[in-house]
């Protein structure tokens, strides 16, 4: 509790980095990070939901699991997954061609694993209000910066001449295995992360 | 597509359509949890059990579930399931339970086991489902062994906790560490890749 709420978004965004630290949210990180435009959406995407369910988090950790603590994980993902669902429909109706360009990975934007991994980091790291809300958006820009990172990267390797047998995920992986070695190099940045 | 067989049904998620390695599914706890070999299985037995749990009761309830609400339906009784794995570890062993953390809630969100709810365990027999289910758990924990296996040996220099190479093995540190998950991925489908085009190969060789 004693992280500035600065130290918590810095932390979040670049030290302990969701996709490059804590695996979280790779369906899109594999999926989508293919052009820095469909990146940089996917990104605000998950910023906006990030954010919704740190503070639907807290509600629920502050008023409902008290009296219900066995009910956390499903009462997480129901409230998260009808969040989703509405922002899911606002992008349909107001922007059909992201929509398209997302594809099949918007309906799993559900199961990404960085929305929940909040939530539960979240409440494991006893966060109040503010400080939940710092870390999500912090998670959030992490996210975009791992997204747009590796769409950049992989826009370069589209024109290179790879080796076949490292086309595809498999380069991808390598090459998110040195950002996340690159990543590595924050970990001095703040004491208390 | 003509009908499968049972056998095909239970293998064809083992090893062809493996879920990590070739569909790129699960890759969260896949790559999260693998730096011990004990905790890649312990993580993979998890999830065989939710996915089986989850594709039987969704495979029986096929007719009572509401197209438009499918999707949530499914991740409820999957994490029902997580929440009783969740549950039972914690309580049974408590270390492993501390090991893979937050990543067992994280189970309900992986793609893997929604993917399997939506694409097979939705339209077909309770049968079928469970072979399916069975046949991509193990898939999954055969994926997860090969991460583990890799990342224990060069990152710790031991075997399920047995040291392999006595004292004067110097530990490939960053294999345990968060990038090492993402590189040992990486060169295992490199390798598969490689094995795969020779026999491609080797196979239009034999053809001409």
């Amino acid at each position: 509790m004693s992280d500035s709420l600065f130290g918590i978004l810095i932390g979040a965004m670049v030290v302990n980095n969701f996709t490059l630290y804590y695996f979280l949210g790779l369906c899109p990180f594999m999926g989508v990070s293919g052009r820095i435009a469909t990146a940089v959406r996917m990104g605000m995407a998950n910023i906006f939901v990030l954010t919704l369910t740190s503070i639907s988090a807290w509600i629920l950790n502050n008023f409902v699991l008290p009296h219900a603590p066995f009910l956390r994980v499903i009462s997480f993902i129901v409230v998260i997954a009808s969040l989703v669902q509405i922002v899911e429909m606002a992008i349909k109706k107001l922007s059909p061609t992201l929509f398209r360009q997302l594809g099949i990975f918007l309906p799993l934007i559900t199961t990404n694993c960085a929305i929940l991994g909040l939530a539960i980091f979240q409440t494991n790291k006893a966060y109040g209000f503010f400080e939940g809300l710092f870390y999500a958006i912090g998670a959030g820009l992490g996210l975009t910066l791992a997204l747009v990172l590796m769409a950049s990267i992989r826009e370069e390797t589209d024109r290179a001449d790879v080796p076949r047998i490292a086309r595809g995920m498999a380069l991808v992986l390598i090459i998110a295995g040195s950002l996340s070695l690159a990543f590595m190099g924050f970990a001095g940045l703040l004491s208390s992360a | 597509m003509s009908d499968p067989t049972r056998s095909e049904t239970l293998f064809r998620g083992v090893w062809r359509e493996n879920p990590v390695m070739i569909h790129m599914l699960g890759l969260c706890p896949a790559l999260a949890v693998t730096n011990t070999v004990m905790n890649s299985i312990a993580m993979g037995m998890a999830t065989l059990f939710v996915l089986t749990g989850s594709s039987l009761l969704v495979s029986t309830f096929k007719r009572f579930i509401p197209h438009e609400v499918r999707i949530t339906t499914y991740i409820l009784i999957i994490a029902t399931f997580v929440t009783i794995v969740d549950m039972s570890l914690a309580a049974w062993t408590p270390g492993l339970h501390k090991a893979l953390g937050a990543y067992i809630a994280l189970i309900v969100v992986n793609c893997m086991i929604l993917g399997r709810q939506e694409a097979y365990a939705s339209k077909q027999s309770v049968g079928r489902a469970l072979l399916d289910a069975l046949g991509t758990g193990f898939g999954f924990i055969i994926a997860l062994v090969m991460m583990g296996a890799v990342r224990e040996i060069l990152g710790s220099g031991s075997f399920l906790g047995v040291s392999l190479f006595g004292d004067n093995f110097e530990p490939w540190l960053v294999m345990v560490l968060p990038p090492g998950g993402f590189l040992a991925l990486g060169f295992w489908l490199l390798g598969l890749n490689w094995w795969t085009q020779r026999r491609e190969r080797r196979a239009a060789e034999g053809a001409a």
